[in-house]
């Protein structure tokens, strides 16, 4: 199972507590485990992209195993500690403001 | 014994003040989804328990949620709006052409007669529609392939599509305005538009009476005249006498014509409220006085509603969505503003109180008059 840490606005949008476990069939990348967690979490849809470019919002991030992922093609595999759920995916709301 | 549901978004959540018929005693419940910009929220005329509201920000976007008890629970529904075919360009500020882009929902406006059918004003300007309570988004797409969709421009607030006025008396017919392209009329329920802006003078624009390009804030309708519009403008308060076909101008002796809110008493077809605002780039009550003008000859003549309203120091801005009324005997008139605090008058305007002082800045108000 893959774990996935939300930002605080869409455990509370998503109705959930704490971390998420996801199931993901093959490789685990960004996109094949934000599929999952949309499908998992409906109202999730859109709020971490962009529903028709596909891409991340502005001020999403992705971290996982204390690297920023953020930037990497959504097809690369996730590292092995997140695609066995040693570690888990963590998104976040960037700090934005002054 | 009658009751008011006042409906609030605000910069940072939505508020719901509830009061019995008398208005003088005020119940608040919120914030819902706290922390979020809720541009609007508003309940069905035919079920007042089932409430929209348009919740968004710049981390994760847009969701639309729906309340089937008034407010008490919401659920999200869906939150894909998808331009329709081509999606084509307007005019961005440097002239140049620029894509369509989704940013958010600016006004939700639920049918006259079924509670499942409401309709989507978005940034960048377009008229979505739903037919099954929010859980699918359509364009009507013929309002941006109107043909004048390429000169279209954002005002400084977005290119948004934030007024959507339905017609009571005749199936089909909508109005909708624009910031900055104008007013538009279907009525063909949204199949085909036209623009209605002859009449509407705009000295920003280099034709300052183009077909299109206006800086429309708000226009209101007293649902008992559906053929007579009243239009907050930039500049200039504006009326029509033929559902927008011709426009003129019936600013009168109003200490400026700059405003964003405009609305009708419920029971008086031609008394009507604006709140001026000193412009351009100031955006605060002239003198620091906050006050609302009401005429009751349809325009042109404005007397000054100061009681209980600040008179001194006061330097906050009424946005375009927030003036609303209620259907109770007297009149209720009710506004918002960006410092947070919501305006009642339970006697037509005569005189004021705040409902609500210390609220994040206000975007939206509207009121549900419940039996």
């Amino acid at each position: 199972m893959i774990r996935v840490v939300l930002p605080a606005h869409l455990r509370i949008l998503a109705r959930v507590d704490g971390e998420v476990k996801l199931q993901v069939d093959g490789p685990a990348t960004l996109r094949s485990v934000l599929d999952a967690l949309e499908a998992a979490y409906p109202p999730l849809g859109g709020t971490l992209r962009d529903y028709t470019t596909g891409q991340r919002r502005p001020f999403v991030r992705f971290f996982a195993c204390e690297e920023d992922w953020s930037h990497e093609s959504p097809d690369t595999p996730l590292p092995e500690a997140v695609a066995t759920g040693a570690e888990p995916l963590l998104i976040v709301g960037a700090i934005a403001g002054g | 014994m009658s009751k008011v549901r006042v409906l609030v978004g605000t910069r940072k959540g939505a508020f719901v003040l509830a009061s019995d018929g008398k208005r003088q005693r005020w119940e608040i419940s919120g914030p819902h989804f706290g922390g979020w910009e809720i541009y609007h929220l508003k309940g069905s005329p035919v079920d007042p328990n089932r409430l929209y509201a348009s919740q968004s920000t710049g981390w994760y976007g847009q969701l639309i949620q729906r309340s089937n008890d008034g407010g008490q629970t919401w659920e999200p529904v869906n939150n894909k709006f998808v331009y329709d075919g081509v999606t084509g360009t307007h005019q961005w500020y440097d002239g140049t052409p620029h894509p369509w882009e989704f940013k958010r929902v600016w006004h939700l406006e639920p049918s006259l007669n079924d509670p499942d059918t409401v309709y989507a004003g978005v940034e960048d300007a377009a008229l979505f529609r739903s037919t099954d309570g929010g859980n699918s988004w359509h364009e009507l797409a013929g309002l941006r392939g109107h043909g004048s969709g390429p000169r279209w421009q954002p005002g400084a607030g977005g290119m948004c599509l934030h007024t959507i006025v339905l017609d009571p008396t005749k199936p089909g017919r909508m109005f909708i305005a624009i910031s900055a392209a104008g007013a538009f009329r279907s009525d063909d329920a949204g199949q085909t538009w036209q623009p209605i802006n002859r009449g509407l003078v705009s000295q920003m624009m280099p034709d300052p009476t183009a077909e299109v390009g206006h800086c429309v804030h708000r226009i209101a309708m007293h649902r008992s005249r559906p053929n007579v519009l009243f239009m907050q403008k930039h500049w200039d308060v504006m009326r029509s006498d033929n559902a927008g076909d011709t426009w003129q101008e019936v600013s009168g002796n109003l200490p400026t014509d700059f405003g964003f809110v405009i609305d009708v008493h419920s029971h008086e077809p031609e008394t009507i409220y604006v709140v001026p605002i000193k412009s351009d780039s100031e955006h605060y009550p002239p003198d620091g006085k906050l006050r609302v003008y009401r005429s009751r000859t349809g325009g042109n003549e404005w007397e000054e509603l100061t009681q209980g309203l600040p008179q001194a120091n006061c330097y906050v801005n009424v946005l375009r969505d927030a003036m609303a009324v209620d259907s109770l005997d007297k009149c209720g008139v009710y506004f918002g503003t960006t410092g947070g605090q919501v305006y009642a008058s339970a006697n037509a305007g005569d005189s004021w109180a705040p409902i609500a002082r210390d609220l994040p800045g206000v975007l939206s108000v509207e009121v549900q008059t419940l039996s």
